[in-house]
């Protein structure tokens, strides 16, 4: 067999297209000849690291990934998972790092885009959006122009296609500066006996594209998110894709529209690396080859070649194997929605990978290696060395309401009401608890009294210090938010954003955090069901934070019982449950560090997942059992800035007593893990209250009557008050004023 | 009281829509594919929101000179009632049935939040559940939905009660001339908002000052 080649292969192009010379041997040697041009563009697509996995699959695989609701676990386009009564939640998270930082309208708009269509792929209608976003200090000269871009491009895209976001993260920190993180969330809801796979069966049946036209857009974009950047980034603008969401939400009605006529055996949604890695998933996975006619396939500029086709990551399309019987019904739906449908192809029993454009074959390869035997690597890591914990007595001192009101009005805690006031928090008409609280939560369409909870985290700073530490942090407060509502954690998805891998200091990070990760999900029964690998986050030599997202999903059996973080009422009792006795203990890495003192050392906090497990359960039956009015969780800021939260929402203030001898500033801004603030509707001197106290005890939980609300302001210990009108102006100010221009 | 409602591409409060009116009846609408020949015999013919054809030229613009709105034209002009809700409300203004232009919001961002609504004119068949000068709460998500109409129009809109709903207490989101939230044509058979009452219905939604709306219109319980 032989195909000519117009274009010489040269070490230069192999080189261009992201290629090793050891993996252009591996592909000289498997395909016995030089592979032609267009061929070249198909392993560069398939073996990239962020198609391929080839430097995380060994490590992935020893995640926990099943569970008694686990249908589907990581190799799917999304996970899924069963809450009862035939239904399914369908999710998982997805980066779009490099091109948001590229062209962050676009870029960040295309992530949202990518990540519905994974869900929707799969038969389900998306529910609900989370993202997860970090950009670079706020006083770097491309963080407002990046914040603007990307909020825009996620509303623009989201609000369009009309999922409600109902959660997420913002943070700043230099270390994004050359490269931010956007890693995109959205689930769905299907009917657990509707769910739709990519592994297609069946010899000599129709491959069919849908959706919208081939363009020239993205052409290469897979590659490009898998190497580093360096100064000339801005000629990478083209490799960005362009979104359409008024085609996806066409694409969506029709294919729920199609799936329901039972013509779909397999379908697969054309993203990094469009049609090249959608067919040969498709073939891979059900053991067939595939045979593409690209004469056939909707393009929307002329002159394409092959090469251009095979690589073009332009949005809104989908590639599905139908049965042949069914396929003018199919075309129907498609021609109400206005959309292309065009049969480009089929399945054949050979096991090859075959692309005919113009009457000659311009690929024929072996289709299992490339994919799903694609390339893996085991690089060498070096042994984690976590940051040296602080010195004994290392407090540095400041006025604990100064510092709190200074903490809540800095970039890491102000509210993000800016950013989420950009999206549409409500459309479907199920939010119960949109942005602001410790998770998202939606009531499921059609059920009386069920409800499912959502919620992105991760602390880079505690996964800097120490990857395995910060791993199982990040796990243990998705865990935590959750739980926080009342909610059962059900399962976590995980958006891997590192450096680049070739460095055995990186690969540390990656190794570690993923030890960590899967040690948290063990022990909190957590599994991890989808995810996302994003490497090579690196400008000119330097690294990002290491920031593995957990995007965590939970279920309410009665979102009436569901707990808020606003204080409900005054003269409630404040308990504090999980952590040390001292209240608060642990500085290093702490935002009270870096943010008031310029200071980013310390160990990161220790998560004894055994204790989270014994107080999350605690602090979740007690939100069942209805003697709970308000919940929030402990997490940047400690104490100190749990209980402003929590004053902020209602407007309610309280008084907290300190502990006598201790040190306020630990008390009160340490970041010791595993803590819950509740407020409860029960008498301090009853009888019931004495029966939590005594449970508490025999449980080994420490719940601790801290103080009571009321009032309009806020007490710390010893320390002057500080009135909660105060507290949420500084909360509400730095977002708005810092995207005017007159803070940084 | 029987209604419909209209269904365009890209719009995509259709099934907020559709769930408040059969929550608030006890009947579902039929529900008219934007290619339908004809508009079943209703008495309320409502177009909902979202991005209909992408919002890619003018909001509105291009499903307001779809075929289907000849039809609504005429039903509207033989007095049947017709709702616009923030898409639904540009269509009506680009397709003639109400005056003005609904431009982007002064904050060039798109807004999705809780503002106050003061009941403009309480005495007509969409807002007769309301009382006059009632302050309601009520969601808006837009991006453009700044209201705008020459002198000699906003004159007659005000002089003749034809102004609906009005932002209240400073939470006009978008800049709206007079706080204009939303207007009827001169017959009162035709309202167009911007914000979703729609979406505030039940204790579930956190309250549910939008259910009079739609229990006033359908003669349905409050």
């Amino acid at each position: 067999m032989t195909i000519p080649n117009d274009i010489v292969i040269t070490p230069q192009l192999i080189a261009d297209h992201g290629l090793k010379p050891e993996e252009y041997q591996k592909i000289l040697d498997l395909i016995g000849r030089e592979p032609t041009y267009t061929e070249l563009g198909i392993f560069s697509a398939m073996w990239n690291e962020h198609c391929s996995y080839k430097s995380s699959k060994k490590w992935l695989k020893t995640l926990p990934t099943s569970g008694p609701r686990v249908i589907q676990g990581p190799g799917e386009n999304a996970g899924v998972v069963d809450i009862g009564d035939g239904q399914a939640i369908v999710f998982k998270m997805e980066s779009h790092n490099h091109p948001s930082f590229i062209e962050p309208y676009q870029g960040a708009g295309t992530g949202m885009g990518g990540i519905l269509r994974d869900v929707f792929t799969m038969g389900a209608r998306p529910v609900a959006a989370m993202n997860a976003l970090r950009f670079g200090s706020p006083d770097h000269e491309k963080t407002r122009h990046l914040v603007s871009g990307v909020v825009a491009g996620i509303g623009g895209y989201g609000n369009a296609f009309g999922v409600p976001t109902v959660g997420g993260e913002v943070e700043f920190d230099e270390r994004y500066n050359g490269n931010i993180l956007v890693n995109a969330f959205a689930a769905g809801l299907a009917d657990t006996d509707k769910i739709f796979y990519s592994k297609a069966e069946g010899v000599g049946l129709p491959v069919v594209y849908l959706g919208a036209k081939t363009g020239r857009d993205g052409v290469g974009g897979a590659t490009m998110a898998s190497a580093e950047f360096g100064d000339d980034i801005e000629e990478k603008r083209p490799t960005v894709q362009v979104g359409d969401p008024f085609t996806e939400k066409r694409l969506l009605e029709a294919c729920l529209e199609l799936m329901a006529t039972g013509a779909v055996i397999a379908i697969q949604d054309m993203g990094a690396a469009g049609l090249t890695c959608s067919a040969v998933e498709m073939g891979a996975k059900g053991d067939l080859g595939i045979e593409l006619d690209l004469d056939k396939v909707p393009v929307r500029e002329t002159h394409m070649t092959p090469y251009e086709m095979m690589l073009s990551e332009s949005q809104e399309r989908m590639l599905m194997v139908l049965h042949p019987a069914k396929e003018a019904e199919a075309r129907a739906v498609f021609v109400k929605w206005e959309l292309d449908f065009a049969t480009v192809g089929k399945t054949t029993d050979d096991l090859r990978f075959r692309v005919l454009f113009q009457g000659d074959e311009v690929a024929n390869l072996p289709i299992k290696e490339l994919g799903d035997e694609a390339p893996e690597y085991d690089r060498p890591w070096t042994p984690s060395v976590p940051a040296a914990p602080l010195a004994a007595g290392d407090v540095p001192q400041m006025d604990v309401a100064d510092a709190l009101l200074a903490l809540m009005g800095s970039h890491q805690v102000s509210s993000r009401r800016w950013v989420y006031e950009q999206y549409d928090t409500l459309i479907q008409g199920n939010s119960m608890q949109r942005p602001g609280g410790d998770a998202g939560v939606i009531r499921v369409d059609g059920h009386p009294t069920k409800g499912l909870a959502f919620t992105s985290d991760v602390n880079p700073r505690y996964c800097e210090a120490d990857p395995f530490e910060g791993g199982k942090q990040a796990v243990a407060e998705a865990w935590r938010n959750l739980t926080a509502t009342g909610a059962e954690p059900l399962a976590a998805t995980d958006n891997l954003n590192f450096g680049n891998p070739e460095r055995p200091e990186i690969m540390s990070q990656l190794v570690h955090a993923i030890k960590g990760i899967g040690e948290a999900c063990k022990a909190l029964d957590f599994p991890i069901v989808s995810g996302n690998v994003s490497l090579y986050n690196e400008t000119n030599g330097r690294g990002i934070l290491p920031t593995p997202t957990i995007g965590g999903v939970g279920l309410l059996p009665d979102w009436s019982q569901m707990a808020r973080i606003g204080f409900a009422a005054a003269n409630q009792p404040i308990l504090l449950i999980g952590g040390p006795a001292e209240r608060g203990t642990h500085l290093g890495q702490s935002i009270y560090l870096r943010d008031l003192f310029g200071r980013r050392d310390g160990s990161a906090p220790h998560v004894d997942l055994a204790a989270e497990r014994k107080a999350g359960d605690f602090v979740r039956g007690l939100i069942r059992s209805g003697v709970v009015t308000a919940c929030h969780d402990l997490s940047d800021g400690g104490l100190g800035v749990g209980l402003a939260e929590m004053a902020i929402a209602s407007g309610i203030g309280a008084a907290v007593t300190g502990i006598a001898g201790h040190d306020p500033v630990l008390e009160f801004f340490g970041e010791d893990q595993g803590r819950y603030l509740l407020t409860v509707n029960l008498d301090p001197q009853g009888d019931a209250i004495k029966a939590l106290w005594d449970e508490a005890r025999d449980k080994g939980i420490a719940c601790a009557w801290i103080g009571s609300t009321g009032g309009t302001d806020l007490v710390l210990g010893g320390s002057r008050a500080v009135p909660v009108a105060d507290l949420k102006a500084a909360h509400e100010g730095w977002f708005p004023t810092y995207m005017d221009g007159a803070a940084a | 009281m029987k209604s419909a409602v209209i269904v365009f591409p890209g719009l995509n409060r259709d099934r907020d829509m559709i769930a408040a009116l059969t929550k608030v009846s006890g009947t579902a609408p039929a529900i008219v594919w934007h290619q339908d020949a004809e508009i079943p015999d209703v008495d309320l013919i409502v177009i909902p929101g979202g991005f209909s054809y992408g919002d890619y030229l003018r909001c509105g613009a291009i499903a307001a000179r779809s075929p289907i709105m000849d039809i609504v034209r005429a039903r509207a002009a033989s007095g049947v009632k017709v709702l616009g809700v923030c898409n639904g409300f540009q269509i009506l203004i680009e397709a003639g049935l109400l005056p003005g232009a609904l431009m982007r919001n002064t904050s060039l961002k798109f807004v999705c939040r809780e503002v106050k609504l003061e009941v403009t004119n309480a005495d007509t068949a969409f807002t007769r559940g309301y009382t006059q000068g009632q302050i309601i709460r009520c969601p808006v998500a837009h991006h453009d939905g700044n209201y705008f109409a020459d002198a000699d129009t906003l004159a007659r809109l005000e002089g003749d009660g034809r102004v609906a709903f009005r932002y209240a207490e400073g939470t006009n989101p978008n800049g709206s001339i007079n706080d204009i939230a939303g207007i009827f044509n001169e017959a009162k058979n035709v309202l167009g908002l911007m914000p979703h009452p729609e979406n505030l219905i039940e204790a579930a939604h956190g309250g549910d000052d939008g259910r009079a709306l739609f229990s006033g219109l359908l003669g349905a319980a409050a």
